[in-house]
């Protein structure tokens, strides 16, 4: 009895679905993970190399298919490699010994006289002349995985384990076509929405001509319900148009957020759901000290450097749509049932788009795409988003407030910690259905859905991160599910792992000057984790840690550690920097423990990233309200610039015979929590609340 | 009514005829020309995905009338290299895997190009100075930067050849 597929494996059982070999010498690998920056596609490409043994130049793959390629859901939550990584694996170990059987028949051999380099058949070392290609008709892979095709052993990976160049970079270097915002096709016409505020908003006078004089040149009007868009052959004339839309169109019944709604503990009086994880709640019967702090983070956009864009055509009863949205399939199901359609007759292919660290506008304009194609049959229709529109109606990571409540032992060592949030949902996914933006604006809008977050299994929304890995005797998290937030909010990089992780590393730095203890040494007397402890001794080497550095100098440094999800990527981060009446950030030490690493370059490249817009949403980032969203361009948003970017090192601490561990996410939290840790130590005060700005740090100042 | 305009693009004369003057420059590289590797990122001369070079000075090209570079030399990510013939800074851009989305590397490198034409050997700092007008959302600003550093001492070095 072979052990059970992997879980995507078991899903999409059926070999083609994984790889194909239709032309010569080339190799198609179909995976349902989706390039958006992060480098997979390429991992998987050196994953296929190493399980078929063929050069990874003889590599085709396709993606995000939902005519071809498997179904896995979504491209989220640094999973990619952890489990469609490992079920391609599979999947090629079965199809190798597929071909490895068959070339025994075709030779008379056993297969154990059998070996193949670059996808040629020897035989005890000698040339067979089969390969995978004179086979190839001989070999059904249409049939089922077994999970009988023994996978490489770690000591035999050739390509997996080194680093391997970006398959899609040279494109985007040369200035090919390379994003769906490149795309053209026949008989296209370009299309702007004039944007329903809100739902339940209601479409009052437009003024046709003046918008046609904006636009200079032709346009067309599509409208269906409350759903408006500009549409013409000519870019110039949709863009302008649309810009001129703001003073053309009337709405009524707008609801507009208010400033006093954009902060953070405006979330403590509203309507929850309560759930509750982990130990009961108990009082405090040994009568032990209680320690208690309570810390902010304001709504984040997720600013992608290109507006979202899609394009669709309905012809001859198939809807066909491209997206650079994080999951072809739940998107299709999405739009049938918004749209009123099989799912068999919609067709969505995913293609490049700038990176989107979670679910940003990509998805609704795909829907508004779509939308307008079903209104003119035969037409292919491109809509890209108006910069302002992404930053305005793309969904929101929510502000969240988190409250750490801890009871104390002798030596000042946490007993019982009770994490308790505040925040609306971290998921309003399109699958869930309803949730695609323009199609609230359609006749009968499909009823908002009820109110969810991510389930504990997937880990959680709120609620990630929110129970410390640290031996603690008891641990709870309470969630107060916010039902109605003043904005959309959904998932940005992380979810809850940034703001918990903020907390409460936050909170056990507190807790160690509390008790006199340095914040590294501290955290090793409450782990036994020896990853967890390897990745906290390595940051600490690498940044040569003091361990009675002064307070209040105005330089500081900070430690922070997490394991992404409590069972995923481990990493520890520690920030040097200074303060005035702004931060200065110096130097960034990172030292991450992520399994087996696919592609070692390419993980750095994405530690860095994670570090980089972590520390950019803590320095500067917050979505403002003020009679509507009032951060709707890179100077009402700003974010780090290259001459604010700290100098990184990073180890990684290759634990090969681990599973491979996703590691987009992982260093969000612990880079917030060690940015926070330095400016109190640089301070000699603390601030609880993100982002850290120069208001704030003024005001902790005239406090102490 | 159809106006001509007449400019170079990466060394070739072009001619565009166009009904609105005031179309964006980009949206005639992209629309009209079929060089997509200008990027669109705001339209509102902020991001600089949508740099070019005319007559020699990185410029944003979003909302630049398309009047205003008749007669000009305009230079596209397009004109510095290609996979056969890369410009340094593409090739050094490669060997640093300098980018993660790569949508804001078109603009980028052009501001890198103009840099390092009027300055061949800049500090880390004059680097980051020079590339603060456009935005990597993706993080990738060390690499970018060391990328240039390293592209500048290949074109010092065949400069003095």
């Amino acid at each position: 009895m072979n052990a059970p597929l992997p879980g995507p494996l078991n899903d999409n059982p059926n070999l083609d679905r994984w790889v194909t070999f239709s032309s010569a010498g080339k190799v198609t690998v179909l995976t349902g993970r989706v390039e958006l920056g992060q480098g997979v596609l390429t991992a998987m490409a050196q994953i296929a190399a190493d399980e078929l043994d063929i050069a990874i130049e003889r590599i085709i793959v396709r993606s995000g298919d939902t005519e071809k390629a498997p179904n896995e859901g979504y491209t989220a939550g640094s999973q990619s490699i952890q489990f469609g990584g490992v079920a391609l694996r599979q999947a090629c170990a079965d199809v190798r010994a597929l071909f490895l059987d068959q070339a025994a028949r075709v030779l008379g051999c056993d297969v154990s006289e059998l070996s193949i380099r670059d996808g040629r058949i020897f035989r005890n070392g000698l040339s067979t002349g089969q390969d995978y290609w004179t086979l190839s008709g001989a070999v059904d892979l249409t049939v089922k995985a077994t999970g009988g095709g023994e996978r490489k052993k770690v000591a035999n990976f050739r390509s997996i384990g080194s680093s391997s160049a970006r398959l899609d970079l040279p494109g985007k270097i040369f200035g090919e076509n390379a994003f769906i915002h490149d795309m053209r096709l026949d008989g296209m016409v370009h299309a702007r929405v004039v944007r329903q505020p809100n739902r339940g908003a209601t479409l009052g006078s437009i003024d046709e001509s003046a918008i046609r004089r904006a636009a200079k040149g032709p346009v067309e009007f599509v409208r269906h319900g409350n759903f408006l868009a500009i549409v013409s052959d000519n870019e110039t004339a949709v863009e302008a148009g649309a810009l001129s839309a703001a003073t053309s169109v009337t709405w009524q019944n707008v609801e507009t957020p208010a400033p006093t709604q954009q902060e953070a503990n405006w979330l403590l009086q509203r309507p929850v759901v309560e759930r509750a994880f982990g130990a009961p709640v108990v009082g405090n019967p040994q009568n032990r000290e209680r320690y208690e702090a309570s810390y902010t983070r304001g709504y984040l956009a997720h600013a992608s450097i290109s507006p979202s864009c899609g394009l669709a055509v309905y012809r001859e009863g198939t809807l066909t749509v491209w997206t650079h949205c994080q999951g072809v399939y739940p998107l299709r199901a999405a739009l049938a049932k918004t749209l009123k359609l099989e799912p068999s007759s919609i067709v969505v292919h995913h293609v490049q788009g700038s990176g989107c660290y979670g679910h940003n506008g990509a998805d609704d304009a795909a829907a508004d795409a779509a939308i307008i194609a079903m209104q003119r049959p035969g037409r292919p229709v491109r809509v890209r988003w108006r910069r302002e529109e992404e930053f305005v109606y793309e969904p929101k990571t929510p502000a969240m407030v988190v409250k750490v409540s801890a009871l104390l032992d002798d030596a000042g060592k946490p007993v019982d910690w009770t994490q308790e949030i505040w925040s609306p949902t971290h998921n309003l996914r399109p699958g869930a259905g309803g949730n695609l933006l323009g199609a609230l604006a359609l006749p009968d809008p499909l009823p908002e859905p009820p109110p969810n977050d991510v389930p504990e299994a997937n880990g959680g929304g709120a609620t990630r991160n929110a129970e410390p890995l640290y031996n603690i005797p008891a641990k709870r998290i309470l969630h107060h599910l916010v039902i109605e937030a003043p904005v959309r909010t959904s998932a940005l990089r992380g979810l809850g792992a940034m703001p918990n992780v903020f907390a409460l590393e936050s909170c056990i730095d507190e807790l160690a000057e509390r008790a006199g203890k340095d914040p590294v040494e501290y955290r090793l007397s409450i782990t036994d984790d020896a990853r967890a402890r390897a990745v906290i001794d390595k940051a600490a080497a690498m940044a040569q840690w003091k361990t009675d550095a002064p307070r209040g100098t105005g330089r500081g440094r900070g430690i922070a550690f997490a394991r992404y999800k409590n069972r995923a990527a481990y990493s520890t981060v520690v920030v040097e920097l200074s303060v005035d009446e702004e931060i200065r950030l110096h130097h960034v030490w990172c030292a991450t423990d992520a399994g087996l690493v696919i592609n070692p370059d390419g993980v750095l490249n994405q530690l860095e990233g994670g570090i980089i817009q972590s520390a950019s949403w803590v320095l500067k980032e917050q979505v403002r309200f003020d009679n509507g969203i009032a951060t709707y361009d890179w100077e009402t948003y700003p974010v780090l610039k290259f001459s604010e970017v700290p100098e990184i090192d990073i180890a990684l601490i290759n634990t090969k015979d681990e599973v491979p561990l996703g590691v987009g996410e992982v260093t969000a939290g612990p880079t917030a929590a060690a940015i926070g840790n330095a400016v109190s130590h640089a301070l000699g005060a603390r601030l609880r609340d993100l982002p850290l700005t120069r208001d704030r740090i003024v005001a902790s100042l005239l406090r102490e | 009514m159809t106006k001509k305009f007449e400019f170079s693009v990466n060394g070739k004369a072009v001619s565009v005829s166009i009904d609105n003057e005031e179309t964006p420059l980009l949206d005639v590289l992209r629309n009209e020309l079929g060089l997509v590797g200008t990027r669109f990122g705001c339209g509102l001369e902020q991001c600089g995905s949508c740099m070019v070079l005319i007559d020699g000075a990185p410029e944003k090209c979003c909302t630049k009338p398309i009047w205003t570079v008749a007669g000009k030399q305009v230079v596209t990510v397009e004109g510095l290299g290609d996979a056969k013939h890369p410009h340094p800074l593409q090739q050094t851009f490669l060997d640093e895997q300098a980018g993660q989305c790569g949508y804001c590397l078109s603009g980028i490198l052009i501001s890198a190009k103009a840099l390092l034409d009027r300055n061949p050997q800049p500090a880390r700092a004059e680097i980051a100075q020079a590339l603060d007008g456009n935005i990597c959302r993706c993080g990738s600003h060390n690499r970018i930067m060391r990328a240039v550093e390293k592209a500048a001492a290949i074109m010092r070095a065949r400069a003095a050849q």
